[in-house]
């Protein structure tokens, strides 16, 4: 299985510099020795994973950068992307006390960012780790290999479980890899971290292969196979598809999901963006800033936002569009796209109408030319092959039902976390599901 | 993971950690609950006859936006009854065998003191240690630092303790006092095995000016207390040092005591010949949790050093610990600035310039304005290198004249970013090694402008 796949040169990914670089340790220590060391931190409960975060701030400003790591990764095993990717703004540091105080918050993401790399630098992730246990014996299959099941996969490995791990794509990582925008975190570090944690035990992954419900073709397995096979299974399949506005001229070259859009970005060379003057992004919600503020800093001309209701209804990170606009993305409120315009199979513009309540209402229709666009609407739920799982119970919108002291679904081998069961959260929470799960599958196969 | 296990002259405990004699170590569910964080020992606050305390207790010293740089205290020894105090200090030592459990004592007669070990030593405690070092309230009842302040008394009551103690008996030292060597050597020769120092340093910390009071004030009133806290670690490695050198006191365990924060100083005070370490202020500032970086950080630092106990650290920096006679007067150092993380602030011209040596200039200015500026030495080229920083713009790298540098450290340490001026050793003017103590073997310790006085003394002075 190693080495992991390293993303080819010539991607759009990387003319992207860093929002947050990393810090020098002069840097990080000053920043640490302004931390208060709170107990009962508010920090640690925002945390979804619970990190220690005045413990190994203190640590950082000790000079004990190791601790700081051993810290992180004993609550939050992905901790060095999350350090990158998180949120920190609604999070950790948007419940640090300074706020309360009218001070700038303490930079937790990039303390924990340097204690990590710093660390992870010269140290392997299991030296970091409690010891790994003696071989078990027992195999879990995962589903998927975005953060849920790289997470359980680490975790399950420790604990002296075989862990194999089914991914459709050729590249592994889910949306931490494809999908974090490129200033925050590369892909390549993503698959970096992965290395990693494989090493920490007896980690599979196989690349390329679908699981199916029913009769599995050719790069194939089926549901039953997992059962059959496997002590356990842990689904971990992440979003489907972009969804869609079916509209006419919908299909035609220049209209893209906007996460399929962002993989491009990240992975595929042959995306190019030198023709596109003005790009359009529909949608409201954080994929939909993040492809906004990706095409401005790629150089677009013009970037705007096109969204249904006013900014007060949209659903990203406040912080995340005030940064978009910042350099330069236009937000277009009260409007949607009601066709798309085209010649010999390209776009060239969209129909646009005034919204109200966000609907399309009568008066005020315009065209406006354009050479892109993103839709940012959502992604379709898992999945016509969660119903292999007998038992396995599906919302209305889709995501897989499970207990959340124990992320056990309906099925009582098949354990599931991450977007697939939260309908798209953050990779902190997809660590927390996981984690949740692991307790609960080491319970489960020990009771055995 | 190095070994971080300990032998103090018999009293073993699983890492030098402990809490000093303190509020910390006021009572058993306290100590219970620090041993459950970690601490490897502790040290009962000072048992006695019960003593009454007053309201207010402490007063800190901030600097900057650091907060208790400095902590200043009245309190005195413990207000509860001797057999409370003895009954939860059996129940400790019953729950937490292989922890190290001290009793600290401090009474005044013969008879006290021996009453008071065989009390101690019934709870089943690890060693004794006799507080010599309170340096307020006790002291003026003949106690204390009282004790430690006279050698003759301090060597009596040792030889006492040592007549009546059956565990290791160590003498807690204070600060105030001419030369520690004195109540040091004083101990050795009452025959304890062990010396902890230093106790808190005689202090008044300010006064509030509006009511024209000293702090921390009692009503209208207020008296000295004793400072302790990062502020005090250099005397207290100071002290510690002499003693840890001295061929008289060397052979005796050392508990290392004033400022002690996190696992580097500790390491400090084990290098300079420390067997085990006590913390008091840290503890009162942040809890006892901040001994989970301290093992942990001591830990990896042994390992990094590829050292597999503590014991291997102890006294290791006590041979390069030398008297200024015996420094080497050829080596030099020059400042360098790194123009990568200058911030273009200025706080280095500024220092050396009324501080130090007037060698670091400013780019930009013409020749009357370094002259104007206070420069008597002005290089020909005075090279103009942008600072790189983010909105630096304008602001030129400070130049440094090798000429007039002494290699001082003052830059070094006023620059706000860690990491930027760096101090490189470039070739001695002497030409070899030379010391002080050399010239003076030789006869030749005295330099260009000597007093006339002193050229005569020599017999120097040309007619």
């Amino acid at each position: 299985m190693h080495p992991l796949p390293v993303l080819p040169d010539g991607r759009l990914e990387q003319r992207f510099s860093e929002s947050k670089p990393a810090y020098s340790t002069a840097e990080a220590v000053t920043e640490a020795n302004r931390c208060l060391y709170c107990v009962e931190a508010p920090c640690i409960k925002a945390c979804p994973t619970g990190i220690d975060i005045p413990n190994f701030i203190h640590k950082i400003s000790t000079g004990n950068t190791t601790g700081a790591a051993r810290t992180i990764l004993k609550e939050n095993i992905l901790g060095a992307s999350c350090a990158r990717v998180c949120p920190v703004e609604v999070l950790c540091a948007g419940a640090c006390v300074y706020n309360a105080w009218g001070r700038e918050p303490i930079a937790i993401g990039r303390l924990q960012r340097f204690a990590t790399e710093e660390t992870l630098e010269t140290k392997s992730m299991a030296s970091l780790m409690p010891a790994k246990k003696l071989p078990t014996g027992k195999k879990i299959a995962l589903v998927g290999a975005g953060p849920a099941s790289i997470a359980a996969a680490g975790l399950l490995a420790l604990e002296g479980h075989q862990a194999v791990i089914f991914e459709r794509k050729s590249i592994p990582g889910g949306l931490n890899s494809l999908g974090i925008a490129p200033y925050k975190q590369s892909g390549n570090q993503a698959l970096e971290e992965m290395g990693w944690v494989f090493g920490l035990g007896d980690v599979e992954l196989k690349t390329d292969v679908s699981v199916v419900a029913g009769q599995a073709g050719k790069g194939e397995v089926s549901t039953d196979a997992l059962l059959k096979d496997f002590d356990a299974v842990f689904l971990g399949l992440g979003l489907g598809a972009d969804s869609k506005l079916n509209l006419a001229g919908e299909g035609s070259a220049g209209v893209y999901g906007a996460v399929d859009l962002i993989e491009k970005i990240k992975a595929d060379p042959a995306l190019k963006l030198d023709n596109v003057r003005r790009a359009l992004v529909i949608g409201g919600g954080n994929t939909a800033i993040d492809i906004a503020h990706e095409l401005k800093l790629l150089g677009v001309a013009d970037v705007a936002m096109v969204y249904r209701r006013g900014v007060d209804g949209m659903s990203g990170y406040v912080h995340e569009l005030a940064s978009a606009r910042k350099h330069g993305v236009r937000l277009m409120e009260h409007r949607v796209v009601t066709e798309f315009l085209a010649e010999s199979g390209k776009l060239t513009g969209v129909k646009l109408s005034r919204a109200e309540n966000g609907k399309a209402v009568p008066g005020g229709e315009e065209t406006l030319s354009c050479e892109l666009v993103a839709l940012a609407i959502g992604q379709a739920t898992a999945t016509t092959m969660a119903k292999g799982f007998p038992g396995l119970v599906l919302d209305k919108h889709g995501n897989i039902t499970v207990d959340p002291k124990t992320q056990r679904t309906g099925h009582a081998k098949v354990w599931s976390g991450g977007d697939c069961v939260n309908g798209g959260k953050e990779v902190v929470n997809a660590v927390q599901e996981a984690k949740i799960a692991v307790r609960d599958i080491i319970r489960a196969l020990g009771a055995k | 993971m190095a070994d971080l296990s300990i032998d103090f002259c018999g009293i073993k405990s699983p890492n030098p950690f402990w809490l000093a004699s303190a509020p910390p170590a006021n009572s058993g569910p306290q100590v219970m609950r620090a041993f459950d964080a970690g601490w490897g020992g502790a040290v009962w606050k000072t048992l006695g006859d019960p003593v009454t305390n007053v309201t207010s207790r402490f007063w800190a010293n901030d600097y900057g936006n650091t907060r208790m740089m400095g902590l200043n205290n009245i309190e005195l020894i413990t207000d509860r009854p001797l057999e409370v105090n003895l009954k939860e200090m059996y129940e400790v030592k019953k729950r937490y065998p292989k922890h190290a459990l001290i009793a600290s004592l401090m009474v005044e007669t013969r008879e006290n003191w021996k009453e008071i070990i065989k009390k101690a030593e019934d709870t089943g405690a690890d060693g004794l240690e006799l507080n010599f070092g309170c340096p307020h309230g006790m002291c003026e009842r003949g106690m204390g630092s009282a004790v430690g302040q006279e050698p003759k008394v301090l060597e009596e009551i040792t030889r006492w303790a040592m007549e009546y103690a059956k565990t290791p008996v160590i003498i807690k030292l204070t600060p105030n006092t001419g030369d520690i060597n004195e109540p040091g050597e004083a101990a050795a020769r009452g025959g304890a095995p062990a010396i902890s120092l230093i106790n808190t340093v005689k202090s008044l910390l300010g006064v509030d000016l509006d009511r024209y009071v000293p702090n921390p004030r009692v009503g209208n009133k207020s008296t000295n207390g004793g400072y302790c806290g990062p502020a005090v670690k250099p005397i207290a490695l100071f002290m510690m040092s002499q003693l840890t050198k001295n061929p008289l006191t060397k052979h005796m365990a050392y508990s290392g005591i004033g400022g002690i924060s996190n696992w580097r100083d500790a390491a400090e005070f084990i290098a300079l010949g420390a067997t085990s370490v006590q913390v008091c202020t840290a503890v009162m500032h942040y809890g006892y949790r901040i001994v989970e970086d301290m093992i942990e950080g001591l830990s990896d630092y042994l390992d990094s050093k590829g050292m597999k106990s503590v014991n291997e650290l102890r006294g290791k920096a006590i041979g390069a610990y030398s008297e200024w006679g015996d420094l080497d007067l050829n080596y030099n150092l020059k400042a360098r600035i790194n123009p990568e993380s200058c911030i273009g602030c200025n706080l280095c011209q500024v220092a050396c310039m009324d501080g130090a040596h007037q060698c670091i200039l400013i780019p930009g200015r013409t020749h009357e304005e370094h002259v104007k500026a206070g420069h008597t030495h002005i290089p020909d080229v005075i090279p103009e290198v942008p600072v790189k920083a983010a909105g630096a713009i304008g602001r030129f790298l400070p130049v440094i004249d090798d000429v007039e540098c002494v290699g001082c450290n003052l830059c070094h340490l006023v620059c706000p970013v860690p990491g930027t001026i760096s101090m490189v050793e470039v070739p001695g003017t002497i030409g070899k090694s030379e010391t002080w103590n050399d010239r003076v073997a030789q006869g030749r310790d005295i330099n260009p402008g000597s007093m006339e006085s002193t050229l005569k003394k020599r017999g120097l002075l040309a007619k």
